[in-house]
């Protein structure tokens, strides 16, 4: 399919095109949970398991209960019959029993587990009434690491007897065969730690019940707020048309937010059975505890070569530590990393177990590019080494090997249990113009005579790597198009907010395809009250899948507008035609859209589609490493990514360039580090060392449109994660190109001082 | 307790307990929510407000603190309508994607911008370092602080 064309004079898409979100943000006056306020309304703290693994033997509420200030305290006790479980987005026939209980009765499984809600006047006199509960627990062996999990002597779930809930399979072709046939193998193992994706904004959420109408509303929601919106429903045994889910302005979500999280069912069943609105903001140090992690993979893995450098085939195991439940989507990193490992790459036979087990840490979810990072870091680190091996050189190997636009579409290995994505194929693209690109732009040819150097005490090294990134997950989203009495055009849209510019997105592909100025769209999103039925904002969807929506609401808006006006001028509708916001007769008269409000326009559009997009890309490093301190600085970070087409060039530069940096904290910094307790050892921004502004001062970005995706008439590409994706593995070939004189192999992140350090002294000592 | 102090330029009363803090206090007694929270224990700098022409974590400050201070928050930095050169140019470099942490990087730079109109591109970075930013990278606020220099050495002639 060819991309729809726009008309020539409205030009937003593909533009520079400052957001509109940015006016209320800069002045102050964005609207975030906390920022909103019911009379009468009740906050709510929760008393979290300090314990890993335990029994619970008593909770008593009493001291608590007499405490000025405080309302109620709610435990398992009070939720009558059994304790509803938080539902999977993507179920498969073995997760069952391991779902999340709201909130945990019998057993604690992890450190932060909620065990009791306090509801009081204000949220100080909530948390200081935590401390006045007893909770008597009694402590059962802690299962922390992948050993003692996969060994299944102590059970997190005695009934099912197994600590591994779900092994995923993914295959194509004949691995065993290829690796007989080959020429060259290289097996390493490898490791990437457990993270978060810590958005500035922590959780929250605002319930209320009114008993009048017997209705809940949710404000907070984000991400997901009409599969939340059933989930909730259900639980709750109300209709669907009960429950609203009002989304506000949300600070970040990196894919951990706005996921159904315990507490969310809590707050409002607090809210409905005690009728008072109920407030919960989430702390830092809870937040930490509570909202998904995710990452937490090793493996080992090989990949068979022909002398050439051409690969044959791909094999290993995957392990991944998704804590003590399978959360909503537990599952997609562990099948994501299974799925796409081979990225960018031709690998004819593959064949890849992915093993989640659980664990007393707490649950996994997605963070951006979530299965897709680890995937990447495996690979390139082998390509690297087998580069090396084969004594080829690293971007020739790399070009021997990448997909090229005539094998388009390129089938990936299919992942069985299937939890509805099975097979998957890159839809279009040629993956050697953004790598072209990178070598181009960082000066490969000049700066390869640093490899390995030491220049005032500090070894130098290169690295590229490519990667891809799936995008504009299905299955479908909805949009209401509707003429205000103002002569403004509402755009009511199903998918979510999240940070990334979603109202100035979809305002700029309304306004090309109505061909009317910008300011006369007006966006409303993420809540449930403006649609039946829609999606929200996850695996980079928002862009392709509601921008398509738009498309289509579009169409029919006009239609309708042409109509109205053939009605008041008196002709048939194919004697009309409508531009820029005027309808005409080939005789001269005329009809301005704001003469048919009275008429009225409100159509829905939508879009189906349940075929991904891939943006693919390179990344190129320049690293510095000082091997006194074992401190690594980014001397040059170039990306270069094709999205099949550009909305807007400003945000999608923002994305790109924010998801480089978060992933430059995924590789030196960030780590969730347990004790053999299992009690969390990181409780503040001050342990969870996220990316400063005086850390990587140089990071460039270039997009490329050249094969827009055939799966939308945008031809668009979802876009929001990429960037994140390849920074693992082509620091840590950077790291070891500039180490290549200790040979040490970093393959295990992060890459913190002390461990770079570690490395090199290892090698020291083995000479 | 009561507490009395300037909150952008309007003199403002509260009764606040003692271990309330200024950003609390701002938030939820004086209404203005601006102020963001993102950690409540001085890491961060959402909270960053500027007291007396310094740039302060409201969240390590109580609020009786305040008392006969001149406290000016993100709203008090606004004009009635439109926005200041350092707002547009973080729109203009899209030095904001959630928002959440702006108020806290505006009011910091506003702070030393006032003070430091010349302040190298180092100096930026290394003050902004104490608040955390997890969408954009930095970059664009960076350059965002670089252009709005012009407006800052333009009031200091001004004066
Ligand atoms: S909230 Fe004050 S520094 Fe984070
Ligand atoms: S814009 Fe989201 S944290 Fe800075």
């Amino acid at each position: 399919m060819k991309p729809a064309s726009h008309h020539a004079q409205n030009t937003y898409i593909g533009g520079h095109i400052e957001r509109v979100e940015d006016y209320r943000f800069l002045r102050g006056e964005g609207q975030y949970l906390d920022d909103v306020s019911r009379p009468g309304q009740w906050h709510a703290a929760f008393l979290r398991s300090p314990i890993a693994h335990g029994r619970i033997r008593k909770i008593d509420a009493s001291a608590a209960l007499v405490m000025a200030g405080v309302h109620a305290v709610v435990t398992a006790n009070d939720i009558e019959g059994d304790i509803p479980t938080i539902p999977f987005r993507r179920p498969n026939p073995t997760i069952g029993p391991y779902a999340q209980p709201i909130i945990a009765r019998e057993k604690v499984r992890y450190f932060g587990e909620p065990v009791a809600m306090v509801l009081a006047e204000s949220a100080e006199l909530a948390e200081d009434a935590l401390a006045a509960i007893v909770l008597d627990i009694e402590t059962l062996p802690p299962v922390i690491e992948r050993e003692a999990a996969m060994s299944d002597k102590v059970l997190l779930f005695e009934d099912v007897k197994t600590n591994v809930p779900t092994v995923f399979n993914a295959d194509k072709g004949d691995a065993d065969a290829a690796f007989a046939a080959a020429d060259y193998v290289i097996r390493d193992t490898f490791y990437t730690q457990r993270q978060t994706a810590l958005p500035m904004e922590t959780r929250g959420l605002l319930a209320e019940w009114d008993a009048k109408l017997g209705k809940l509303s949710v404000s907070g929601a984000a991400k997901l707020p009409f599969f939340n919106r059933k989930a909730m429903a259900k639980m709750m045994k109300l209709p669907e048309e009960a429950v609203d889910y009002i989304e506000l302005d949300v600070g970040g979500g990196f894919g951990a937010r706005g996921e159904f999280y315990p507490e969310d069912y809590l707050v409002a069943f607090g809210a409905r059975k005690f009728g008072h609105p109920v407030k919960w903001i989430e702390d830092r140090r809870e937040h930490l505890m509570a909202i998904g992690h995710s990452r937490e993979c090793s493996s080992d893995v090989e990949l068979a070569f022909r002398k050439d450098g051409v690969i044959l085939g791909m094999r290993g195991s995957l392990y991944i530590n998704i804590g003590a439940y399978v959360r909503p989507n537990g599952m997609t990193p562990v099948r994501n990393a299974a799925q796409f490992m081979s990225g960018p790459y031709r690998v004819p036979a593959i064949h890849l177990d992915a093993y989640a087990f659980v664990s007393n840490k707490t649950p996994a979810g997605t963070y951006r590019g979530p299965g897709r990072y680890e995937g990447c870091f495996f690979i390139e680190r082998l390509m690297d080494q087998a580069a090396a091996g084969l004594g080829i050189d690293r971007l020739e190997i790399r070009r021997r090997n990448l997909l090229t636009h005539t094998e388009m579409p390129y089938p990936l290995a299919t992942v069985l249990p299937s939890d509805g994505r099975a097979e998957t194929q890159c839809d279009s693209g040629h993956h050697l113009e953004p790598f072209e690109l990178v070598v181009h732009d960082s000066k490969w040819a000049e700066k390869s005579a640093l490899q390995g150097t030491l220049i005032d005490g500090r070894y130098h090294g290169i690295a590229i790597g490519s990667f891809i990134e799936g995008g504009a997950s299905g299955p479908q989203e909805n949009v209401r198009m509707e003429l205000h009495a103002d002569g403004k055009v509402g755009l009511y849209a199903g998918s979510s907010a999240i940070g990334q510019g979603l109202e100035t997105i979809l305002s700029q592909i309304a306004a090309d395809y109505l061909e009317l100025p910008m300011d006369r769209i007006v966006v409303f999103h993420g809540s449930t009250t403006y649609l039946k039925e829609g999606w929200g904002s996850f695996g980079s969807r928002a862009t392709v899948m509601g921008g398509s929506a738009v498309l289509d609401a579009a169409k029919k808006f006009l239609a309708a507008f042409r109509t109205h006006a053939a009605a008041r001028l008196g002709v048939t509708i194919e004697e009309v035609t409508v531009s820029e916001g005027v309808a005409r007769t080939a005789d001269g008269r005329s009809v301005p859209l704001s003469e048919v409000i009275a008429d009225g326009i409100n159509v829905d559009g939508s879009f189906k589609n349940q075929t991904p997009t891939y943006t693919y890309g390179s990344s190129f490093a320049h690293v510095a490493v000082d091997a006194g301190t074992g401190h690594v600085e980014i001397v040059d970070y170039v990306v270069a990514d094709d999205v099949g087409r550009i909305i807007n060039s400003m945000t999608l530069h923002g994305q790109v360039m924010g998801a480089a940096v978060q992933g430059f904290g995924s590789v030196f910094s960030e780590e969730l580090v347990y004790n053999d307790e299992g009690q969390l050892m990181v409780g503040s921004l001050a342990d969870y060392l996220v990316p400063l502004a005086s850390d990587y001062p140089v990071v460039r970005c270039h997009s490329l449109e050249n094969w827009p995706s055939p799966t939308n008439p945008l031809g668009a590409k979802g876009a929001g994660e990429g960037g994140i994706i390849p920074v693992g593995g082509v620091v840590a070939n950077a790291v070891a190109n500039a180490l290549s004189s200790f040979g040490v192999k970093p393959n295990v992140l992060p890459l913190s001082p002390s461990r770079v350090w570690e490395m090199i002294e290892d090698a020291r000592a083995k000479v | 307790m009561k507490v009395t102090f300037t909150v952008n330029g309007a003199a403002v009363s509260a009764d606040v307990t003692p271990r309330m803090t200024l950003a609390d206090c701002l938030r939820h007694e004086l209404h203005l929510t601006g102020t963001h929270i993102g950690c409540e224990h001085g890491v961060c700098g959402a909270c960053t407000v500027i007291v007396n022409g310094d740039a302060v974590r409201g969240c390590l400050m109580l609020a009786v603190q305040a008392q006969g201070a001149s406290v000016t928050t993100v709203e008090g930095l606004s004009l009635e309508e439109g926005l200041t050169p350092l707002q547009e140019a973080f729109k203009h470099h899209h030095a904001l994607q959630c928002g959440f942490c702006t108020p806290g990087m505006l009011t910091t730079l506003h702070a030393l911008l006032s003070e430091e109109p010349d302040a190298s591109e180092e100096r930026i970075r290394d003050v902004i370092s104490g608040n955390i930013c997890r969408c954009t990278g930095y970059v664009p606020i960076i350059e965002a602080a670089l252009d709005a220099r012009a407006s800052y050495q333009q009031a200091r002639g001004d004066k």
